[in-house]
């Protein structure tokens, strides 16, 4: 992935978190994505995200796969490790790389090519497993570096820059994870800000995989008249169904809200979210009720936004593996290795 | 009776029969085993079709006083189980044989040899006449044949006894059920045949310090010794058993008995793209990790071997080889990806490989695969076959080296960060080219990002075409390193022979049967068996000592030979191939033929 390194300038009166780092510090090298991709909101409100949580950027690994949108791992948390996998495949390293360090806190950034064609199986078995990480998918209904291809997203009737129109139906990654028993669902608009980050929040400190789909738009190859992926058609039929806002542990609830508005979820490290409806006929926690509600707004050409599904308590990878507390990285070889008094009873069965 | 029995003690080989499903198969295994534990060296071979129930099945037990544990081509005795196979058995039989069948039903007198003995018990009769539910009566036949082969083999009835009440130590009930089977079949052939027969078996002292075992299962605990704790896999036949290994191992050795908590975690991928991600994944993060796959799995991870191999991840990968091309058959054994295996993916890329012949060598390599994966930081994949990996071996027994701690490599830790001025992924600081690695998490200054895209020795993206270059000629320094670290070949030297094999592998055994009965006639030859890929000076030097190599394999494009042509300086017009690939495992009469063949036209010329 190409980008340009950023000088590091940090003012005297910028803010420090409480681990007294600024904002720079979880910044990565200079995007050279195009000018106005949405991509790059995506990227600045991840970076807001942990910085605001404090979330010691060493701890975190980013991965991704192939495409624009897996470029941008580059352009957030230099000090974090990074991985650019192959194309579509980076569910799987991710799945290795919890398995190794369950402590390791993984954020993926995919795309619409990189996890509804090729990565189709690896996006679908990482939601199976509940695999504990974030999955962002940048969401443009287009293929970027290979100059503008349909993407499998693309809406029925959506034309192309050269004038091409899809006639095959779009793949949901937000029905899909709701069907596939998904524990986080939700979607978002790389253009707001309000709604994204305390989504990414909520999704870093969820205990399974929490996917965000956010519509992020192609201003190169999807950003004309007759797409249904460009920033003004976005802007006119996104439709928030629910809003979340994010409250770290110990942190006290401070808006107010009218009694049986909002509904608060605690999240497995004490932090809470707080769900309010915005749309008054959805019901949170019904798949079913949700994928209806998804879909016939589609139908009117609508783009359903939020927190769509949480379930809190369903166990992850390592629940249903029963692995140890301890990071399998971290355990010494004399725990590992049975020895030779135990290789001689064990042969006895052999003989 | 007709034919011409030989009096052959400890010197045989029984094949049976099946239909696979009956419960033949443990019957089968307690007869080779009785016989190992009876101190007499032993060879099985499983002949089974990709099927669950109802297919022909064959198993093929050679007793061996000399140890000559590879096939013989010989059936001395045929337990004729199948009717449906029953005439393909009687042909397959070598003259002066016994065949057994079960006369219950009548036999067209039409399928009859004059050179054979035919021996008739009526096992389903004598089995239906004693146990009433018909699953039972189905085992009970199994266990019927071998008391009928205990009486005109003088097996030692009391180790059969042992055996059927360890292996039933927890269903009591059927310990009584298969002894009386047992007895049934026994007693018939005593009151019928003359009992032994000539061709029989004498207890031996020569099973001693031996254990029998498959590679399968010496390779799966191979990786709970290395200390691996991340196991990704798709099931694929032949490897299957190797994670089936793993995990029952690691269930005995590594959960923890109060909580039940594991020390490992085993993910069965959606496929084998995803199992070596996940392999890569982990060890990425320092953990040992490993994939067993077979041919097809390692097509479809070649697209990920290669990213391991340029941005330099530890993976082992153990391939079961299978008969190929495209699906094949999977349950037929074959050395046919060794030339997949060793180049791996698009781009100029090389993999160690390493080739175990026999169950302690899967153990052991095993072990060596982690340390050289670690060392070197790139995939390395042992080599086993259906054969190895699925069969049950007589092999020496395991042993473990306690002062052995695994070899990590160049790993930096917080502590070695913190000391360090700068970290940059891909220098070669020692001139080994291998260079340093970090593990996410630890520290700030170790993060990096992992890239299969063009990247320069600091870790950085780079389409700069001297940044490139630079960045794979050092992987090509690490690869002559990785010369020096991996196993040596196994050489079997006689000065005066002018004529050497080369071979890999589960051809091993049928190699030195070969050279044996060679130089009982005379011709005498060296032997040298790869262990490891690449090769290394030892193999040049064996090579160019001979005037002609003949190069043993068991796949039809001799593909070892190509990669010793490829790898090595040696003539082309000097090398000869010795090919067996129709799934069956190599015995040595092809090696024989082939080389008799050579020295008479030598003679001639």
């Amino acid at each position: 992935m190409t980008s340009i390194t950023k000088p590091q300038i940090i003012h005297e009166g910028m803010a420090r978190n409480a681990l007294g780092l600024t904002i720079r510090d979880y910044e990565g090298r200079m995007s050279t994505l195009c000018a106005g991709c949405g991509h790059d909101s995506v990227t600045s409100a991840i970076v807001q995200s942990f910085f605001e949580l404090s979330v010691p950027p060493h701890s975190v690994a980013k991965l991704s796969g192939i495409g624009c949108s897996s470029k941008t791992p580059a352009y957030f948390l230099s000090a974090a490790h990074g991985f650019n996998a192959v194309h579509g495949r980076m569910p799987s390293i991710a799945t290795g790389a919890n398995a190794a360090n369950r402590e390791l806190s993984l954020i993926g950034i995919s795309g619409d090519g990189d996890s509804l064609s090729i990565g189709l199986g690896q996006f679908a078995h990482a939601v199976r497993r509940n695999l504990n990480m974030l999955y962002i998918i940048e969401n443009n209904g287009v293929y970027g570096l290979t100059k503008g291809q349909f993407s499998a997203s693309a809406d029925v009737g959506t034309k192309a820059k050269k004038g091409e129109v899809n006639e095959q139906q779009p793949i949901d990654p937000v029905q899909m994870a709701m069907a596939l028993g998904g524990t986080f669902v939700a979607r978002s608009f790389s253009g707001d800000k309000e709604q994204l980050i305390p989504l990414i929040k909520a999704g870093i400190r969820h205990n399974g995989f929490a996917l965000i789909d956010v519509l992020s738009p192609c201003v190169t190859f999807n950003d004309h008249e007759d797409s249904t992926k460009s920033y003004a058609y976005t802007r006119q039929f996104f439709h928030p169904a629910m809003h979340a806002d994010f409250v770290p542990p110990a942190e006290e609830i401070k808006t107010a809200y009218d009694e049986g508005e909002v509904m608060t979820i605690e999240l497995h490290d004490g932090s809470r979210i707080l769900l309010r409806k915005i749309s008054k006929d959805y019901s949170l926690n019904n798949r079913g009720a949700a994928i209806d509600y998804i879909r016939s707004h589609h139908r009117k050409g609508e783009i359903v936004t939020g927190l769509l599904y949480i379930d809190e308590s369903e166990p992850d990878m390592h629940a249903i593996n029963q692995t140890t507390k301890t990071p399998l990285n971290d355990l010494p070889f004399d725990k590992l290795c049975p020895g030779g008094e135990a290789l001689e009873t064990l042969q006895q069965r052999f003989r | 009776m007709p034919g011409r029995a030989k009096s052959r003690v400890n010197d045989f080989v029984i094949r049976l029969a099946n239909v696979n499903g009956t419960g033949s198969a443990s019957a089968n295994g307690l007869l080779m085993k009785v016989i190992f534990r009876m101190g007499i060296p032993v060879m099985g071979k499983n002949f089974f079709p990709s099927n669950i129930q109802g297919l022909p099945t064959w198993y093929e037990i050679r007793v061996t006083k000399d140890s000559n544990l590879a096939r013989s081509g010989e059936i001395d005795i045929m337990v004729a189980m199948n009717a449906e196979t029953y005439q393909q058995d009687l042909k397959s039989l070598s003259p002066g044989g016994v065949l057994i069948y079960d006369s219950t039903w009548p036999r067209n007198s039409v399928l009859t040899r004059q050179d054979v003995t035919i021996l008739g018990v009526p096992l389903a009769k004598i089995c239906n006449e004693r146990f009433s539910d018909a699953r039972t009566r189905i085992l009970m036949k199994n266990m019927a044949y071998l008391g009928t082969l205990a009486a005109l083999l003088d097996l030692d009835r009391q180790v059969i006894k042992n055996l059927v009440e360890e292996t039933f130590s927890s269903k009591q009930a059927l310990i009584q059920a298969n002894i009386e089977a047992i007895d049934l079949g026994a007693s018939y052939a005593q009151e019928h045949f003359k009992c032994p027969l000539p061709t029989r078996v004498k207890s031996l002292d020569k099973t001693a310090g031996h254990i029998m075992i498959d590679g399968n299962t010496a390779a799966g605990l191979g990786c709970v010794y290395a200390g691996a704790t991340v196991g990704a896999w798709y099931p694929i036949t032949p490897s299957t058993s190797l994670m089936d290994s793993f995990k029952s191992f690691s269930e005995r050795f590594r959960v923890d008995p109060k909580t039940g908590e594991r020390n490992y975690c085993v993910v069965q991928a959606e496929d084998e793209l995803a199992a070596i991600g996940i392999v890569l994944g982990a060890s990425w993060n320092g953990a040992r990790a490993f994939t067993p796959t077979s041919g097809p799995g390692i097509s479809l991870m070649s697209e990920f071997i290669g990213f391991a191999y340029f941005a330099e991840l530890p993976a082992v990968l153990f391939d079961v080889q299978r008969v190929g091309p495209s699906t094949g058959m999977p349950t037929r054994t074959q050395q046919g990806d060794i030339l997949i295996a060793a180049y791996a993916s698009h781009g100029d890329t090389r993999h160690v490989l390493l080739f175990p012949a026999n169950p302690k060598e899967c153990f052991e390599l095993a072990v060596k695969a982690f340390d050289l994966a670690d060392r070197l930081q790139t995939p390395v994949i042992v080599m086993l076959d259906l054969d190895i990996g699925m069969n049950d071996w007589m092999s020496e027994a395991l042993e473990w080296n306690e002062d052995y701690r695994p070899d990590r490599g160049k790993v930096l830790g917080a502590k070695e960060l913190e000391e360090t001025e700068s970290f940059y992924r891909y220098l070669d600081l020692d001139g080994d080219g291998i260079p340093y690695r970090t593990y996410p998490g630890a520290s700030a200054k170790g993060a990096y990002f992992v890239r299969g895209s063009g990247h320069n020795k600091y870790g950085g993206y780079t389409e700069d075409e001297d940044e490139y270059q630079e960045v794979v000629d050092r992987l090509k320094r690490k690869w002559d390193t990785a010369v020096k670290l991996v196993p040596e070949p196994v050489i079997k030297m006689r000065k005066s022979a002018k004529l050497g094999i080369v071979s890999v592998g589960s051809c091993d055994y049928a190699v030195l049967e070969a050279m044996d009965r060679l130089a009982r006639k005379g011709i005498h030859l060296n032997y040298l068996r790869v262990k490891a890929f690449p090769f290394g000076d030892k193999v040049a030097k064996f090579l160019n000592q001979h005037e002609r190599i003949f190069v043993v394999e068991q796949n039809r494009d001799a593909q070892l030979k190509s990669l010793l042509l490829l790898e090595t300086d040696y003539s082309k017009a000097r090398m000869e191939s010795i090919l067996s690939y129709s799934g069956v495992p190599i015995d040595c009469r092809c090696i024989i033929e082939a080389i008799e063949g050579h020295v008479a036209k030598e003679v001639a010329a």
